[in-house]
């Protein structure tokens, strides 16, 4: 059978307030336990929730940029459950009327096509805090410093119909939320977290099959594996004739597999009630308008003046413009180098390649995108060839100093001075004197396989610091005779 | 000395004709006397008291004291008071030492009260008779065999005895008004988001409101003063500024308008108690005030509304209690689950259980538009029918409750007729608007209370209202004869 995917993918974002979404704790990752928190975060009999008004600023912030309808009035419902490590018994989140409504995205994969995935939804709510079960002895410990951190639920319509396209979606509200600066991305701290809704159906059918939930699942790279290695499980059920359950799933990245948590059955009655402790948030006109004229250039328009303003190829444009910090750091190096392929060809080659290899954030780079600029502007002003520049630049990445420094502390300048250069080739000629005869005794095809070896040896002689564009016709002509 | 008005003993004070630890002395003494007849207390703070009247002769000695500096009251034990223990009337929290201050207790702190101890209550202040108490039930000083009241009983009770000048009381569907009607004193329940609720142990966060209970409207108006006003660790709490609420307390009454619900005095109340309200009403035409027959229709749908909205927010609020991080929990729990049922079934009496699984029910998937969202609608209406009402007249007044203080036990094993005691109080936490019980008058002996209603943010209107009345009636001067033993 030729089975349809359809997943529809929840995303909870952390945004960077400074503090939690109901109390004044700061917000923070990796403090002591039980540090970071007030009588709120802790539940306490009396306890009052106080909203964070930034919060409701990057709420409707995500808003603007994914073209929804911003709720007016919107208002904090409470989720009851019991967990140990959710203090009050219920989480405050949104119902009936979340603070951001419909809107959409238009998703680019790397083949070309795009497609525009639909968003339900967009609602503030507070994070739980920790259960820790190592080290205990057989108990849990509580660690309630992520209590009541905020969290932007983002819910997209059942409209992705690949991995790859969930893939590109996460990475594109990655992009958005890191571009407003409303989240710092960081999936492994689990700053952003994903749910996956999928089901399978037969191509063509309309309805959709049952369908699973895989929860929490915080890397792009695993968000694909999960949904491959879930059309897999689903469709050996489907194939065999057997029927999907509905149920939570969890992906185990070690083993690449997806396991049962619960089913429909055991799901809770969340007793959804608008929250009594709280008002109802309402918003004027002004202050979202307000809001749209402060919203940052966004990753779809940064792609678009790109290309126009410094005459990019679609391709680079894209990747420049992926994320905020790398656009920044090549927009940065490029106003000093004024060559925008080349800054371009260097922040997606050499720079990323290094990164890559350190698995650095561009925003952790050792070399400033300043510093990376003047290294640039070596190469573009023929005072090093590119290949030279890589090593400066190795030098640069260990802190040897700046591109100039290096250059000149290795006496890597490219030596441009012609008189030099013909006395060095004299050199080179009478020591080859066999090669020199053959080179003038052969045919211009021939000739132009040939005056490879006399190039390397001036380079080799140069200790690679002749410049090939002036070494070139000199060579040429002296050979010539 | 134990029934003299806050502003006289201010005065005393003030004049060193005593000094805040010696009255403080005096009424921890009255406490250890009387109160094992009462068991209005649920703790003493003696040390804590000590400490803040000492620090209040200083104060006074520095001409740096407020009316309210070294006056020795009482808190309800829900407000969280920091280092002493906040029971709420439970087993679940008898263990519990608040690390913080409510803002109520803290700003009458700040004013330089003392505080004697904390009062008992009906369990999480679900009850009517103070009967749910973990600590046992508080007896009415008129009569030690009926009811104080609920849920501020044990604050009403410790007033009318002279057990502390002034106290605080909550009130969620009548738990201020209701007692003190009962037990001859002056309570009022200020509009919704007029006092903080921060600190408060909440039993349903959209009808709870804290106020002042004590032997006069004048008094209450002292205590007022200090708690009320905007707090920012509330979000319901009111922005709308304070109003003075001791300088328009002698404003003549010529011209005031009262209605009387004609809902309020129909079948089911006690004729003995439709006198005396009917001979207060006549004293205030006395004092000039015009008086008209209104209605507000919906008041026989306040007790289901409120009977479905305060325990689906009591459901939700008393979740916390779990036995994960304050409070009881249960000895050797086999698993998570266990814990919380046994903690829970437990710590919590059986009124709070009845009402967590009834607030529980309403807010169940395929019950909630039948139940809580009808109940709200209910509500808008109530609130509508008094919004009405208010464009009428100037204040509203009928009974506080049906009867006067009842038998001990005579209505546990009858929970609706326990639940309709508060037929005339619920609809005013409903609406929102602020209220009051005084003193009027004694049918079979015992007290009854006059309610007064007005409208949002109308509290100094009440106040001055009942102090006119106390200014011609001596009502409120009466004292029980158990108060006199000592």
């Amino acid at each position: 059978m030729n089975w349809e995917v359809v997943i529809g993918l929840e995303i909870h974002t952390q945004l960077s307030t400074k503090s939690k979404l109901f109390s004044g704790a700061a917000v923070g990752f990796g403090a002591e336990p039980n540090t970071q928190t007030t009588l709120v975060d802790l539940g306490m009999p009396g306890a009052l929730p106080v909203f964070n008004k930034e919060a409701l600023r990057m709420a409707v912030m995500f808003g603007h940029a994914i073209n929804a309808e911003i709720g007016m009035t919107s208002v904090f419902a409470r989720k009851n459950y019991f967990y140990p490590d959710l203090p009050k018994g219920y989480q405050t989140s949104q119902m009936d009327h979340p603070i951001v409504g419909k809107g959409y995205l238009d998703v680019t994969l790397d083949d070309g096509t795009t497609s525009r995935i639909g968003i339900t939804r967009a609602h503030l709510e507070e994070d739980a805090g920790k259960s820790l079960h190592e080290d205990f002895h057989g108990m849990t410990g509580i660690d309630l410093n992520r209590s009541s951190t905020p969290l932007l639920e983002i819910v997209s319509e059942p409209d992705i119909r690949s991995a790859k396209e969930a893939v590109a979606y996460v990475k594109m509200i990655h992009s958005i939320v890191t571009y407003l600066g409303i989240c710092d991305g960081n999936m492994a701290e689990g700053s952003m977290r994903c749910d996956i809704n999928l089901s399978l159906r037969p191509k063509g059918q309309e309805e959709y099959g049952t369908r699973t939930e895989i929860k929490n699942v915080n890397s792009f790279r695993f968000i694909e594996k999960a949904i491959y290695t879930e059309i897999e499980r689903q469709s050996d059920i489907l194939e065999d004739g057997g029927k999907i359950v509905q149920e939570t799933r969890l992906y185990d990245p070690e083993k690449n597999e997806t396991r049962s948590m619960r089913s429909k059955e055991d799901a809770n009655d969340y007793r959804y009630f608008p929250c009594p402790d709280l008002l109802p948030i309402e918003l004027t006109e002004d202050y979202v308008e307000e809001i749209r004229q402060t919203l940052p250039e966004l990753p779809s328009q940064k792609a678009v003046r790109f290309q126009s303003e410094y005459k990019l190829s679609e391709y680079d444009a894209n990747v420049l413009s992926s994320s905020r910090a790398m656009a920044d750091y090549f927009e940065t190096a490029n106003s000093q180098v004024k060559d925008a392929k080349l800054t371009a060809n260097w922040v997606m080659g050499e720079l990323s390649k290094t990164l890559n290899q350190e698995q650095l954030d561009i925003a952790q780079s050792t070399v400033s995108a300043e510093a990376f600029g003047e290294l640039l502007i070596r190469i573009k002003d023929n005072t090093i060839n590119g290949k030279t520049a890589k090593d400066v630049f190795q030098a640069m990445w260990l802190g040897e100093g700046s591109a100039d420094q290096i250059i000149d502390a290795k006496g890597l300048k490219q030596v441009t001075d012609t008189g030099a250069i013909e006395s060095m080739i004299q050199t080179i000629m009478d020591a080859n004197q066999a090669q020199v005869e053959q080179y003038r005794a052969a045919d211009e095809d021939k000739q132009k396989k040939m005056i490879g070896f006399f190039v390397g040896q001036v380079m080799k002689a140069s200790q690679g610091k002749a410049n090939p564009g002036i070494v070139n016709p000199i060579l040429a002509k002296m050979l010539k005779g | 000395m134990f029934d003299q008005s806050i502003s006289t003993l201010a005065a005393q004070l003030r004049n060193k004709d005593i000094s805040s630890v010696e009255l403080t002395r005096y009424f921890l003494d009255r406490i250890a006397k009387l109160d094992p007849q009462l068991n209005s207390y649920i703790t003493l703070s003696e040390d804590v008291a000590l400490k803040q009247a000492a620090h209040a002769d200083t104060q006074i000695q520095h001409g740096d004291a407020s009316l309210l500096t070294g006056i020795p009251i009482a808190h309800k034990d829900l407000f969280c008071t920091a280092g002493t223990l906040t029971t709420c009337g439970s087993k679940m929290l008898n263990n519990f030492i608040p690390p913080y201050e409510s803002t109520v207790t803290g700003r009458l702190q700040n004013a330089g009260a003392v505080m004697l101890g904390k009062t008992n209550m009906d369990e999480f202040a679900m009850g009517s008779s103070n009967e749910n108490s973990y600590y046992g039930a508080v007896k009415n000083p008129w009569n030690l065999d009926t009811v104080p009241g609920g849920s501020s009983g044990g604050s009403a009770a410790a007033v009318a005895a002279g057990l502390a000048i002034a106290a605080t009381g909550t009130d969620t569907g009548g738990s201020i008004r209701q007692p003190a009607s009962f037990c001859g004193i002056t309570g009022l329940k200020p509009t919704y988001g007029r006092v903080s609720r921060f600190g408060m142990i909440a039993y349903a966060s959209s009808l709870d409101q804290a106020g002042p209970m004590a032997k006069s409207a004048e008094d209450c108006a002292h205590i007022m003063q200090a708690m009320a006003g905007f707090d920012d660790k509330d979000s319901t709490s009111s922005e709308t500024p304070n109003d003075d609420y001791l300088s328009n307390l002698n404003a003549p009454l010529t011209g005031l308008k009262i209605g009387l619900p004609k809902e309020y005095f129909g079948d089911g109340l006690d004729a003995g108690v439709a006198d005396v309200i009917m001979a207060a009403v006549k004293e205030f035409e006395k004092l000039g005030a015009e008086v008209k027959e209104i209605s507000l229709p919906n008041l026989n749908l306040s007790i289901p509304s409120y009977y479905v909205i305060a325990p689906s927010e009591a459901s939700s609020n008393l979740s916390r209690f779990d036995g994960v991080r304050f409070g009881h929990r249960c000895e050797d729990p086999k698993d998570l689950l266990d814990m919380y049922m046994r903690s829970r079934a437990e710590g919590f009496g059986q009124e709070v259980q009845k009402r967590i699984m009834v607030g529980t029910y309403a807010l169940s998937e395929g019950y909630y538009d039948a139940y809580y969202l009808k109940a709200q609608k209910i509500r808008r209406l109530i609130k509508q029918d008094f919004t009405n009402a208010l464009q009428e007249v100037d204040v509203i007044m009928g009974p506080v409750a049906p009867t006067t203080a009842f038998g001990l036990g005579s209505k546990t094993n009858d929970p609706v007729a326990m639940y309709l005691e508060d037929i005339y109080t619920l609809s005013v936490n409903l609406a929102g608007i602020p209220a009051m019980s005084i003193p009027a008058g004694f049918s079979n002996n015992m007290p009854v209370g006059l309610q007064i209603m007005g409208n949002y943010f109308a509290e100094a209107k009440l106040l001055n209202v009942a102090h006119q009345y106390q200014q011609n009636t001596d009502w409120h001067r009466q004292t029980p004869d158990m108060a006199k033993g000592a």
